[in-house]
């Protein structure tokens, strides 16, 4: 059998012809084609493997529910697409589309060896044998698994597209653009509403574009909406999920159907706020459960109907009816029109109405009532049907070169569902429709329950005489699941229709079973002898048809994934060789290297540099927040462990900010510019959350302080200016301001102009040398930097990167908090007991100090290691045992947190969090590495100047 | 997306301009060095879980910056109310 193109008819347009390819092969379609109704025309009927068995399968549907032809479709390099419907699928030019879940070809598919072995794959066929040995899941099975029973292939090139997003906003949104949709859009269009109309199809009017009869009306229709100026239309766009408060997410596909992609985006998201919400998606007709159900040329009737009136195309020469429901004797009636010799109505009720009996005899066609189909013939297409008279069992085969079914209908009631709308079943229908909104929404037309289609009988699957475990009638054809798959999962105990999709793998394929999940039900129901209410419903989830990554991405991918913070004197350190490292969302130099410089010498150089002379060092991404009130030294010093009260302006404090369970979270320097001012420095990374934290106490805990928080990060841009020539340098540069060691002591502000420009200057030390960092407004950086680098030549001022910043202060033991501490180390832990106020009846975390488990013995405790082996740099993350000896698994007493090399002092450094640590100095430790195992002896954590004999001079 | 009425702007917003801060109602001690260790330890750690109405706190911290108080549905995620930090608990 095969399908042909009807001589007249359809919305196609005749006068453009369309040369496109499927699997390597060329056809030729017409504009208003979609791939399933070109390749009909052109006699195709297999369209694809199925998931499992790989039995050859085609068409079932004409719409977005079609769940066996999947489709790739190459574009050219990364923009290959798995998985798309033939039936959503536009031909244009070109057009280049391959079958999937074959090899080596369609027809000939080796795979298929499975459908012969299907006695082997009974539900959980998955679960029960690949259990043991739980080794072989991931490497043995799994690949294998994959391998044979995969959908379409994933792309493996980077996608080349731009994909668009966009907010919009409406009164009034309104799913679906059949008759119900437009009808609901006509009747508020002379209102003030802003009405959006969507519809995933190319052009509006759902089911109307298959009944030649509307098509009048729907003219009519679409041009008064296109001018009406309150109503914006979208087509090829589809409503994917509905969020909470009418949020809906949709996706605009804008190049797919085109012969030239141009710049175009491929695709475009709109995330629309509706005030009202109408869904008009429309119902979806049910397949029937029985032997060779899945036979190619079996399809819905509904489907056959629009192939003849929209696209012109017939499924097939003579082909028959299988109904259970009134809506198949009007499309196969529809089809004789289109001229489509018609050879039986089989219908499994023993009555119709009569009306359906004469209209069915004036037209010449046989009927069967009290029938059923019992088998198909063909392997390939339909050549005949088994039918069964259910009166006497008697077998008799009808000649067809089509099977069509029509089993009745099921709202989509997919959004319906994401929006957590309540559900009520209908007997009558044998379906569940909308009944209580959670939303501002309703249902309209087919997605409600109401259509005008007549009535049927609702059934689980057409009675056979044939021995039920010799056949194989398909509930869901995507994912290759039985109905004596889900009768064995009753067998088995499953009782809930939640355990037994899960059990069958029934609805859970792309398509989530819109053509599956009645029949699953109604066959549970028959098994468990239970009412379908009481075996419960499964949910339906976004996506309602699978979306691209692209279209969700949009813009935010590469470069624009995020943000990247530069300070003003990055374009210096870029045009100066500075190789960069991301510090939270900051770009910062991590070395200047020179000419055959690696890391190691830059860092080498530039740390010999700032010890012997002069470095200057970009410290701008620091955290700044400006404290501001006449309460502010008294919030301060309720946030900080250290006392702030006493602090005279002028000078800086060097500030721990615990959690309050008595944690570390944040540290840094800073000032009292006035009794009412501070500048407060945080870490790069922790300034927001800081933030956060102190407007929360000062907003909900203190809010009779009267105190101001205002981020001031992004106002300065800062320079550290460090080594024992940095006064030199500064002097000449400065106005306004003593430099001198006795009226400019370590740990103290002033303010003054560089270079002309106003600066706080702070005299503080990150390195352990004589060093100040220069506060001046952030569009000033690079020019005080240039200067200073100009000045400093004298002195060889050398540029270094926060990976010689980490080296210098890990020389002098001061910790970076987050890599030597990790939200479990307290201020003793750290060795940090001198900045906590021992006399201050309360701060944030002082009680903590005190809780059973901070008190207790053995906590880990920040030490410093020497290894043995001087040249030996340990890894950081490395792990501490106290005795290597022990048998594995050892019992870890620690890490290391900062491991360096320091051209400083000849040797390797490091810090490490090691329990009860600071009881251990002297002791040998051993971090077990692959290969050998390293010894190091436990010190202080201060490796160079621990008198500090070099920051005051 | 969900929509937060911002007691203090007096607008319903999107919901990331919000960011969730916990429980509310739960009061800084006055004198935390006087509470015992299983005070504190209520007073740090201890958290409702429960299913249906539940007092969280919110920021609108991509608008006003304000802290404030709401009442949510944990099962239908739906808000009932939302009010002024320092308002009596709904
Ligand atoms: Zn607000």
């Amino acid at each position: 059998m095969s399908g042909f193109r009807l001589k007249t008819g359809g919305r196609i347009d005749r006068s453009q012809p369309v040369m496109f390819s499927f699997d390597g092969k060329s056809y030729q379609g017409f504009a208003g084609d979609t791939l399933a109704s070109a390749l009909l025309a052109n006699g195709v009927m297999l369209f694809g493997r199925s998931f499992k068995y790989h039995r050859p399968r085609g068409l079932v549907a004409a719409g977005s529910e079609e769940p066996n032809a999947l489709i790739s479709v190459n574009r050219g390099p990364g923009r290959f697409t798995p998985n798309l419907r033939a039936t959503g699928i536009e031909i244009h030019n070109g057009l280049n589309a391959f079958s999937q879940n074959r090899w080596p070809s369609l027809a000939m598919d080796f795979g298929a060896i499975n459908d012969r072995l299907g006695m082997f794959f009974p539900a959980g066929f998955y679960n029960k044998t690949f259990m043991w040995p739980r080794s072989f899941w991931d490497k043995v099975y799994e690949p294998a698994i994959r391998k044979m029973a995969g959908l379409g292939d994933a792309p493996t090139t980077e996608d080349p597209d731009v994909y668009a997003s966009t907010y919009a906003h409406c009164d009034l949104l309104i799913i679906g653009a059949g008759p119900a949709g437009i009808d609901a859009a006509l009747g508020s269009m002379d209102s003030n509403k802003r009405i959006i109309l969507i519809d995933e199809q190319d052009e509006l009017g759902g089911g109307a574009l298959a009944d030649p009869a509307l098509w009048p009306w729907l003219e009519r229709s679409i041009k008064a909406l296109t001018n009406a100026p309150n109503v914006t239309i979208l087509t090829r766009t589809t409503a994917f999920g509905y969020y909470h408060d009418n949020f809906i997410g949709a996706v605009q596909r804008l190049t797919d159907h085109l012969p030239e992609i141009e710049d175009r985006p491929r695709e475009k998201l709109w995330r629309i706020r509706a005030g009202e919400v109408v869904l008009a998606q429309g119902a979806i007709e049910r397949p029937i459960v029985f032997d060779g159900n899945d036979t190619p040329g079996v399809m819905l009737s509904s489907a056959a109907k629009v192939y003849a009136h929209r696209y012109g195309v017939a499924v097939g020469k003579a082909p028959a009816l299988m109904a259970s429901h009134d809506s198949g004797w009007h499309d196969i009636f529809a089809l004789a029109k289109a001229g489509i010799r018609i050879c039986a109505i089989i219908d499994v009720r023993e009555s119709v109405d009569s009306a359906l009996m004469h209209e069915a005899d004036r037209l010449g066609i046989t009927v069967y009532l009290n029938h059923g189909v019992v088998g198909v013939h063909g392997r390939h297409g339909v050549s005949s049907v088994d039918i069964c008279d259910y009166a006497d069992q008697r077998v008799r085969r009808v000649d067809a070169d089509a099977l069509l079914m029509a089993g009745g209908w099921t709202p989509s009631v997919h959004l319906w569902s994401h929006s957590k709308g309540s559900l009520k079943w209908r007997d009558d229908l044998g379906a569940y429709v909308p009944d209580q909104p959670n939303e501002n929404v309703h249902c309209v037309g087919g997605c409600s329950g109401d259509w005008d289609y007549g009535t049927g009988a609702v059934i689980d699957m057409l009675p056979t005489p044939k021995d039920q475990s010799r056949i194989k009638a398909f509930v869901d054809f995507q994912n290759d699941v039985t109905a004596k798959d889900i009768t064995l999962a009753v067998r088995e105990g499953f009782r809930s229709i939640e355990h037994i999709k899960r059990y069958t793998t029934n609805g859970m394929a792309t398509d989530q079973g819109k053509t599956s999940n009645l029949n699953g039900l109604q066959i549970a129901s028959s098994a468990l002898n239970k009412p379908v209410p009481d075996i419960g419903l499964t949910s339906f989830r976004p996506p309602y048809t699978p979306q691209t990554f692209g279209a969700l991405a949009g813009h935010a991918k590469g470069a624009l994934f995020q943000p990247t913070r530069t300070t003003n004197i990055d374009s210096w350190a870029q045009a100066h060789g500075a190789v960069f490292e991301l510090v939270a969302q900051w770009r910062r130099a991590r070395y200047f290297p020179k000419p055959n410089e690696d890391m190691h010498a830059a860092v080498n150089r530039e740390c010999v540099a700032v010890r012997s002379s002069l470095g200057i060092f970009d410290a701008s991404t620091l955290g700044k927040i400006e404290v501001v009130g006449p309460d502010a030294a008294e919030f301060l010093n309720r946030m900080y462990t250290n006392p702030w009260k006493a602090l005279e302006p002028g000078r800086c404090r060097y500030g721990l900010l615990l959690r309050e369970d008595g944690f570390i979270t944040d540290d840094g320097v800073s000032a009292r510019l006035a009794p009412d001012r501070f500048h407060l420095t945080t870490t790069t990374g922790g300034a927001a959350r800081v933030l956060n934290m102190m407007e929360d106490y000062l907003q909900t805990e203190w809010p009779d302080l009267d105190v101001w928080l205002t981020s001031t990060t992004e106002q300065y841009a800062v320079i550290a200016l460090q080594g024992p020539n940095a006064r030199k340098v500064l002097e000449p540069l400065v106005q306004g301001i003593d430099l001198s060691p006795e009226a400019f002591p370590h740990m103290a502000i002033r303010e003054g102009t560089i270079c002309g420009i106003n600066t706080r200057l702070f005299r503080v030390s990150f390195t352990g040398e004589l060093g100040f960092e220069i506060n001046v407004p952030t569009a000033y950086g690079r020019a005080v930097w240039e200067q200073l680098m100009a000045q400093g030549a004298q002195y060889d001022i050398t540029p270094y990167g926060t990976e010689a910043m980490h080296v210098l202060r890990a020389e002098k033991g001061f910790i970076i908090v987050g890599q030597d501490t990790d939200g479990t180390v307290t201020p003793f832990d750290a060795g940090l007991d001198w900045a906590v106020g021992k006399k201050k009846p309360d701060f944030v975390g002082k009680r903590s100090m005190a809780r059973p488990d901070i008190i207790a013995p053995g906590r880990k405790q920040l030490v410093g290691l020497l290894t043995d082996d001087p040249n030996l740099v340990l890894e950081e993350g490395a792990q501490i045992v106290a005795d290597p000896n022990q048998p594995i698994p050892m019992t870890m007493i620690g890490h290391v947190t900062s491991s360096y090399w320091s051209e400083t002092l000849g040797r390797s450094i490091a810090m490490a969090l090691v329990a009860g640590g600071h009881d251990r100095t002297g002791d040998t430790l051993h971090i077990p590495m692959p290969g050998k195992t390293h010894t190091a002896k436990v010190t202080g954590t201060v490796f160079y100047d621990p008198e500090g004999a070099r920051l005051h001079v | 997306m969900i929509l937060i009425h911002c007691p203090y702007c007096d607008e319903k917003r999107p919901e990331i301009e919000f960011a969730n801060a916990g429980q509310a109602h739960i009061a800084r001690p006055l004198d935390p060095s006087g509470q015992s260790d299983a005070d504190w330890e209520a007073y740090l750690f201890i958290r409702a879980n429960p299913r249906g109405r539940h007092h969280e706190r919110w920021r609108h911290i991509h608008g006003c910056g304000r802290f404030f108080n709401a009442v949510r549905d944990t099962v239908t995620d739906k808000f009932e109310t939302t009010y002024k930090a320092g308002e009596p608990r709904r």
